[in-house]
């Protein structure tokens, strides 16, 4: 029988953890094994929800780190110190353990090949997350298109994916760090916050157009757009995400 | 409060309008700003959600939950377009 397409519905379901990757001392990556699984898009994020035993619930959204192309669905997330999820999620989740999740959820903060580009993509802190699916599935489908990252954190240790971000450098993906706290001994990255002068030299000159998709907390988001578009580029090709995180 | 934005409420828009809005672009009746939803502000309050204008800080959009029925109000809209399709 021929398939319809059928309205599709955001429904609960329970994940397990199956692997548990730790990113920094604040930061953890939880691959997740889900029994309803559509695929996503990158950039896309999931919204999970925890219930105490006496029915409170808290419900918090996190971008989804894994390319559709990956073998699990992966969430990076930090702890907040007064949150309500998070400080389960990154100090208490055990490989094994359940979780109720629904999604992928968002169709505005989505990066797929036939969007073009060029691509620069800009991430305060945890803002890198769903960056990871974006590149991650760039690599995987061989994209043609030219993409360069810029991401802020406070210091070397607490700047995730490390590793990664040295591996896609190698794959072609031009990417910047700039630490604002704290830099290491022969630190040969950029210093300091993310401002014009340094969107203007990691960036694209804005008559090429650039796709720029910016992520992060909110103030950053904020700073970061107002100082792409003093610089010239079209407000219409900036998508911007913000979240209640720390660490820029 | 940490103002956010609309994606943050994509999971709550979907559940009242049955399909993805973030992509659906709105009027201001304040200013007449003209934006998709992602780009609103947003505050999420115990026990709903409240979107502002971006721009003129108008409110738009509330969505509280009563007893599991999703109360919605939307007069801050002076229009409210249905999302494009989704790329693939």
């Amino acid at each position: 029988m021929e398939r319809t397409a059928l309205p599709r519905r955001l429904t609960w379901q329970v994940a397990t953890a199956v692997e548990i990757v730790t990113e920094t001392p604040q930061t953890r990556s939880i691959a997740l094994d889900l029994p309803h699984w559509s695929g996503h898009r990158p950039g896309q994020h999931v919204d999970v929800r925890l219930t105490a035993e006496d029915g409170y619930q808290a419900q918090r959204s996190y971008s989804i780190a894994s390319a559709p192309e990956d073998d699990h669905v992966v969430l990076t997330v930090e702890r907040l110190e007064d949150g309500e999820v998070s400080p389960y999620l990154v100090d208490e989740l055990r490989t094994g353990d359940k979780l109720e999740l629904r999604g992928p959820i968002g169709g505005y903060f989505i990066w797929v090949e036939s969007l073009g580009g060029p691509l620069l993509l800009v991430a305060g802190g945890s803002g890198l997350v769903p960056f990871r699916s974006m590149w991650r599935h760039h690599r995987a489908v061989q994209g043609r298109v030219p993409m360069r990252l810029l991401c802020s954190a406070r210091s070397l240790p607490l700047l995730i994916y490390r590793d990664e971000l040295t591996q896609i450098r190698a794959d072609g993906v031009e990417a910047s760090v700039t630490l604002t706290r704290e830099q290491p001994e022969g630190w040969r990255g950029y210093r300091g916050r993310i401002d014009q002068d340094l969107l203007a030299e990691v960036g694209w000159p804005p008559d090429e157009r650039p796709l720029i998709y910016v992520c992060g907390p909110t103030a950053f988001v904020e700073a970061t757009a107002n100082a792409l578009v003093a610089l010239g580029h079209e407000p219409d090709r900036i998508r911007t995400e913000r979240f209640g995180g720390t660490g820029t | 409060m940490d103002r956010l934005d609309g994606n943050a409420i994509a999971g709550t828009m979907f559940e009242v309008f049955g399909r993805e809005m973030t992509t659906a672009v709105g009027t201001c009746a304040g200013c007449g700003r003209v934006g998709p939803l992602a780009e609103v502000a947003v505050y999420l309050l115990t026990p709903g959600v409240v979107a502002r204008c971006p721009h003129c800080d108008k409110l738009l959009m509330v969505i509280v939950d009563r007893r599991g029925m999703a109360c919605v109000e939307l007069a801050g809209f002076a229009s409210l377009q249905e999302p494009p399709a989704a790329p693939s």
